[in-house]
C-alpha cells in the first residue's frame, strides 16, 4: 500500500511537479517512461515518489520514448491505469505508437511538456510537438499554468477512462515557461484527488482470462475506414459532453472553473487574440491594458485542442470584428494551424471577422507585452477598416528583416 | 504455481486443446504455425501473447476474425517485446494490489512475444535488448525464417551469406547476400538472460523441453526458432519438416541452450551429420551457389559450420 503524502493547502510547484503529483495521486498501475528535457523532472519526481514509498504501481524505466508508449499500450490493454510523460523529439519518436494507442481505444494519459522540434536542436518551449499530435486520435487538453497542469492531469483520467470515451488523453503545458516556473498551486488531498479520479474500471482486459481479447488486428479496405470513422465520430460527438461533465464535477469539488474554450473579456470585445499555452496569460494581461487605451480587446483560448471545439470557437468569436491567431510552431509552408482551424470555424458565420495569423515564440523566443500590444493595435486597425491592414501571416519577434506572407 | 504439461507422444501433443486455431492464413507448409502450436501446447498455464508485425500477425488476426483463443496484442513491427513487457508489468501491479480479474486470480499466466527475424534481429532489436536488460518475466520467441517473408522476401540481418532475396538477389555478377547471419543467440546470452535456446520444429521433444524450461525460468527467456519458409526458401510445402531435418542434421542450425549467460549445452547431436551442400541444394534460394564459380562458397560454408560446431562443443566442455 502506497503511503499518503501530506500536502499543504498551497504548494509551490512548477508545472512538472504539478503534473507529477497528479500522476501520483491517480495511483497509476503502470508508468513506462523515458526522460527528455523539459519533461524529465516528471519522470524524476515520480522515481523519487516511488523510492520513498508513495507509489505502489509498476514504474518501468524503458530505453526510448517509442518503448515507453509501447509499454503503455501493452499495460493498458492488459487492463489498468497507465500514464507517461514526454516532450519534443521523444514525442516525435512515440508518434507511431500514439496512433496505435488511440486506434485500440486505450485510455492512456500522456503529459506533454511542449518543446520545439529539431533541426536545429532546441530544448525550449514551442508548440511543434503539440501540433504533431493533432491528427493522432488523442484528446488534447492545454494547461496555461502549473495549477491547470495539475487540475487537467487529474481530469484527464476521468475523461479518457470513461467507458463511453475510451480514448487516450494528452495534457499539454509549455516547456520551461510553465514546466520550470514555480507557482502557487492548490492541490487536493491524496484522498480527495483519488476519489475524484475514481477507481479504474477495466474493459476488454487482456488479463481477463475468461474473455480473451485480440488487440491490434489487421483491417484493409473492407473495415479500416469504418474503424477510423467510428473513432472520429466518437471524438466529434461524445468527448465535448464528457469534458464538460468532468469540468463541472471538478468545479463543484474545487471551485475552479474550466471551459472547453476559455474566454477573457469577450462579452463586448471587438478584437480578439486566439492563443494556446502560457501565452494566454500574457495576452490576457495585455487585453486589460488595451481596454485602458480604448481598444475593446479580448482573449479566446481553446482548453481543448482536440477534438477541435468548432462550435464553441464559432460562438466565442461571433460578433468580433478582428481576430489574430497566434501559432507557436513553424507552419513550414502554410498558414498556421490555429489560423486554419479558427478561420474554418468562422467561415460560415455572418459578418465574419477579419482573421490574421502571427507566428511567434519558436524555440522559446520570448513573447512580450509589447508584441501583444502591437498585435492588438493591428487588430484595431483591421476592425476599423473591415479588412486586413497587414499581411495575412506575420512573424513576431524574429531577428533580421520583417517576414510576412500574403 | 505453473503447470507443466506431460507430453508422451506426438499424436497426443498435436491433438491437445488448441489455443491457436488452425483457421489462419499462413502459407501451407509454413513452419510458423507448427512452432507456435508446439510452444502453446507445452504448457497448461494461461497465456498472454503479443506479436510483431509480420507473417504470424497478418495471417492470424484479420478483422473480424482471430485465430487466437488467448489474449493477444499486436502494436507494430518493432515492439511485441515491450508490449508484452507492459502487460507483464500490469499483471505484477494488479496482483500486488489485489485487483486482478477474478478469472486470473491464483493463475500464473505466461507472457510470450513473437516476432520474425526482421523484428528481432533488425527493427525490434533495441526493444528486445531493453526488455532483457530490465528483466521482465517473459519469453521472446523469434520465428527465424531468415528473411522479411511477409513483405516479399527482402534480406534481414538474419539472412545467411549466399541466399538470394529480393533485395540481395543473385544475378549475373552477384551471388546474393554478402553478409553472414548475425549471431543473435550469443547476443541475447550476453544480456545475461537466464535462458537462451535455439529450437527447431522437427525436433519437437527438444522444443517442448526447452519451452517448458523457459516457462519455469523467472526472467526474460529468448528462443530462436528456426522456421523453414516454403515461399522464400523455395521448397515444396510438404517438405517443411524434411528441410528442417536437413538444417538440424547438417548443423547449420545447431540445437543448444545457454543458461545464465554462459553455461552452454548442446541438446542435439545428429547421428549422421550430413553435408551443408545437401541442405543448400534442397532450397531454391541457394540454387545459384551450385554454379561452378560459386562452389567455393559452399566449401566456405561447410568450413564455417564445422568451426562453429567445434566452438559450441568446446564451450560445452569448458562449461562456459
Amino acid at each position: 500500500m502506497a503511503e499518503k503524502m501530506e500536502l499543504n493547502e498551497v504548494e509551490v510547484w512548477d508545472g512538472n511537479m504539478a503534473a507529477s503529483q497528479a500522476l501520483r495521486q491517480a495511483q497509476i498501475d503502470v508508468v513506462a517512461a523515458y526522460p527528455i528535457t523539459p519533461s524529465t523532472p516528471v519522470v524524476q519526481n515520480y522515481s523519487s515518489f516511488l523510492a520513498n514509498g508513495y507509489i505502489d504501481g509498476e514504474f518501468v524505466m524503458v530505453e526510448s520514448e517509442h518503448a515507453a508508449m509501447s509499454g503503455c499500450v501493452g499495460a493498458s490493454a492488459a487492463g489498468g491505469r497507465v500514464a507517461t510523460a514526454t516532450s519534443s523529439q521523444g514525442f516525435a519518436l512515440m508518434a507511431e505508437v500514439l496512433y496505435q494507442a488511440s486506434g485500440m481505444r486505450l485510455p492512456i494519459v500522456l503529459v506533454v511538456v511542449n518543446r520545439a522540434l529539431a533541426a536545429p536542436l532546441n530544448v525550449n518551449g514551442d508548440h511543434s510537438d503539440m501540433y504533431l499530435g493533432r491528427d493522432s486520435g488523442w484528446i488534447q487538453l492545454d494547461a496555461f499554468n502549473s495549477q491547470q497542469a495539475y487540475d487537467l492531469t487529474l481530469m484527464a483520467f476521468r475523461i479518457g477512462e470513461d467507458h463511453d470515451i475510451r480514448l487516450p488523453v494528452m495534457v499539454h503545458q509549455d516547456g520551461f515557461i510553465t514546466s520550470h516556473t514555480a507557482e502557487n498551486v492548490h492541490p487536493l488531498s491524496d484522498d480527495e484527488a483519488y476519489e475524484f479520479v475514481g477507481e479504474f474500471k477495466p474493459l476488454n482486459a487482456m488479463l481477463d482470462l475468461s474473455k480473451p481479447t485480440t488487440y491490434g488486428v489487421q483491417t484493409e479496405e473492407d473495415w479500416h475506414f469504418e474503424h477510423k470513422a467510428r473513432q472520429h465520430a466518437d471524438l466529434m460527438t461524445k468527448v465535448f459532453g464528457k469534458v464538460e461533465e468532468v469540468f463541472d464535477a471538478f468545479e463543484e469539488k474545487t471551485g475552479r472553473k474550466y471551459d472547453i474554450v476559455e474566454e477573457y473579456m469577450m462579452e463586448d470585445a471587438e478584437v480578439a487574440i486566439v492563443a494556446l499555452g502560457s501565452t494566454v496569460e500574457t495576452t490576457e494581461l495585455v487585453a486589460k491594458m488595451m481596454r485602458e487605451e480604448g481598444i475593446k480587446a479580448g482573449v479566446v483560448s481553446p482548453r481543448l485542442f482536440r477534438p477541435w471545439p468548432y462550435e464553441q470557437i464559432k460562438k466565442a468569436l461571433s460578433g468580433v470584428k478582428a481576430v489574430a491567431c497566434l501559432d507557436r510552431s513553424s507552419p513550414n509552408g502554410a498558414l498556421g494551424t490555429l489560423f486554419n482551424e479558427v478561420a474554418a470555424s468562422l467561415y460560415h458565420v455572418e459578418n465574419r471577422p477579419v482573421v490574421t495569423n502571427y507566428i511567434y515564440g519558436l524555440g522559446g523566443r520570448d513573447f512580450t507585452i509589447d508584441d501583444a500590444k502591437k498585435i492588438y493595435e493591428e487588430l484595431d486597425a483591421n476592425a476599423k477598416k473591415g479588412s486586413p491592414t497587414t499581411p495575412l501571416q506575420q512573424f513576431v519577434g524574429l531577428r533580421g528583416p520583417k517576414l510576412s506572407f500574403y | 504455481m505453473s503447470e507443466m504439461k506431460k507430453i508422451k507422444n506426438l499424436k497426443e501433443f498435436s491433438t491437445s486443446a488448441d489455443r491457436f486455431e488452425g483457421a489462419n492464413l499462413l502459407c501451407p507448409g509454413c513452419a510458423h504455425s507448427i512452432i507456435v502450436r508446439e510452444i502453446l501446447n507445452a504448457t497448461n498455464d494461461p497465456l498472454i501473447l503479443s506479436a510483431s508485425t509480420g507473417c504470424l500477425e497478418v495471417c492470424t488476426a484479420v478483422y473480424p476474425y482471430t485465430s487466437w483463443d488467448v489474449s493477444w496484442i499486436h502494436i507494430g513491427f518493432e515492439n511485441s517485446s515491450t508490449a508484452i513487457a507492459g502487460a507483464e508489468a500490469m499483471y505484477k501491479t494488479l496482483k500486488r494490489k489485489g485487483r486482478l480479474p477474478a478469472s486470473c486470480e491464483g493463475k500464473s499466466p505466461k507472457f510470450v512475444a513473437f516476432g520474425g527475424d526482421g523484428s528481432t534481429y533488425d527493427i525490434g532489436f533495441q526493444w528486445i535488448s531493453g526488455c532483457f536488460e530490465r528483466g521482465h518475466d517473459m519469453m521472446y520467441v523469434c520465428l527465424d525464417n531468415e528473411v522479411y517473408a511477409n513483405t516479399g522476401g527482402q534480406r534481414s540481418s538474419s539472412t545467411p551469406i549466399g541466399a538470394s532475396t529480393t533485395t540481395s538477389p543473385a544475378g549475373r555478377i552477384s551471388y546474393g547476400e554478402k553478409k553472414q547471419k548475425k549471431d543473435m543467440i550469443q547476443i541475447m546470452a550476453a544480456h545475461g538472460s537466464p535462458y537462451v535456446a535455439q529450437v527447431a520444429p522437427n525436433k519437437w521433444k527438444d522444443m517442448v523441453k526447452k519451452i517448458q524450461k523457459g516457462f519455469a525460468t523467472e526472467g526474460p527467456v529468448f528462443i530462436n526458432a528456426m522456421s523453414a519458409c516454403t515461399t522464400e526458401w523455395k521448397f515444396a510445402p510438404d517438405d517443411t519438416i524434411a528441410i528442417s531435418d536437413l538444417a538440424t542434421d547438417s548443423l547449420v542450425f545447431p540445437l543448444y541452450e545457454i543458461e545464465n549467460g554462459t553455461k552452454l549445452t548442446i541438446t542435439y547431436r545428429p547421428k549422421n551429420k550430413i553435408p551443408v551442400r545437401d541442405y543448400l541444394g534442397a532450397q531454391g534460394r541457394f540454387k545459384h551457389l551450385f554454379r561452378p564459380e560459386y562452389e567455393y562458397l559452399i566449401d566456405e560454408w561447410q568450413k564455417r559450420v564445422d568451426e562453429h560446431w567445434e566452438y559450441l562443443q568446446r564451450r560445452e566442455e569448458a562449461g562456459v
